[in-house]
């Protein structure tokens, strides 16, 4: 699985991007980010208010409870700001 | 059609092309949105620059979205959408979108929901640098009400 990270997530995470394989009892985006923040202090800061990311998956925007699969492209990043 | 760039933009250049032999656009509407040198509301702190970062790939796919949209709600002759992308002074140009029909009501509605839904959907982030240092532009609420007009029941 493929994750990306922008803006302030990115900063906060880290990096920008990783190749990761999540356990098998993790099976949507909510559970993904359960699964992160046990792996670092950043992630802990990037994830600690679920109301301030945004997710996509394969490039389309989806809620929290998104069922994932190996192949994604999962990206977190803050509410946009363009235009 | 859509375009992601770091180069400047000519709005005038942008609309001789598209009305270029087509004499079926009645009317043109376009939005430009230029790097203000103020910030958020209150504005005391002035902006010297400003980064804009976004998803490539993704942000190609959200504003082929949005232009397809447009061009199902409206009877479109034509629609451009330029953003820019990197580092930008006051009095830049960010964005522009215009939109071509043959009537100006179409016109005017499609050039309002293209740059409403850009601004909430297409995965580009403001970073502004003031005076007291970096900061990276919040989401306003208003966006979100301005661009939820828009959605169908």
């Amino acid at each position: 699985m493929k994750l990306v990270y922008f803006a302030w997530v990115r900063e906060k995470a880290g990096l920008s991007t990783e190749d990761v394989t999540p356990p098998a009892d993790v099976t949507d985006v909510a559970g993904l980010i359960d699964w992160l923040k046990g792996r670092g202090e950043g992630y802990g800061e990037a994830f600690a208010d679920l109301d301030l990311v945004r997710v996509a998956v394969n490039q389309s925007h989806v809620d929290l409870d998104h069922a994932l699969a190996a192949s994604d492209e999962v990206a977190f990043f803050p509410p946009v700001t363009g235009g | 059609m859509i375009r992601v760039q770091t180069e400047d933009f000519d709005l005038g250049a942008e609309i001789a092309r598209m009305t270029d032999g087509k004499t079926s656009i009645g009317g043109i509407c376009s939005f430009s949105g230029l790097v203000r040198d103020i910030v958020g509301e209150a504005g005391d702190t002035g902006v010297a620059a400003m980064t804009l970062e976004h998803y490539p790939g993704m942000t190609e796919k959200a504003l082929q979205e949005i232009e397809a949209e447009a061009r199902d709600r409206w009877p479109l002759d034509d629609v451009l959408i330029v953003h820019r992308y990197g580092r930008l002074e006051p009095g830049d140009n960010i964005v522009l979108v215009i939109a071509a029909s043959a009537h100006r009501d179409a016109a005017f509605d499609a050039c309002r929901f293209l740059i409403d839904w850009l601004k909430t959907k297409a995965p580009f982030w403001k970073l502004e640098e003031t005076t007291d240092g970096t900061n990276w532009v919040e989401a306003k609420e208003s966006d979100d009400t301005a661009a939820d007009r828009w959605n169908k029941d």
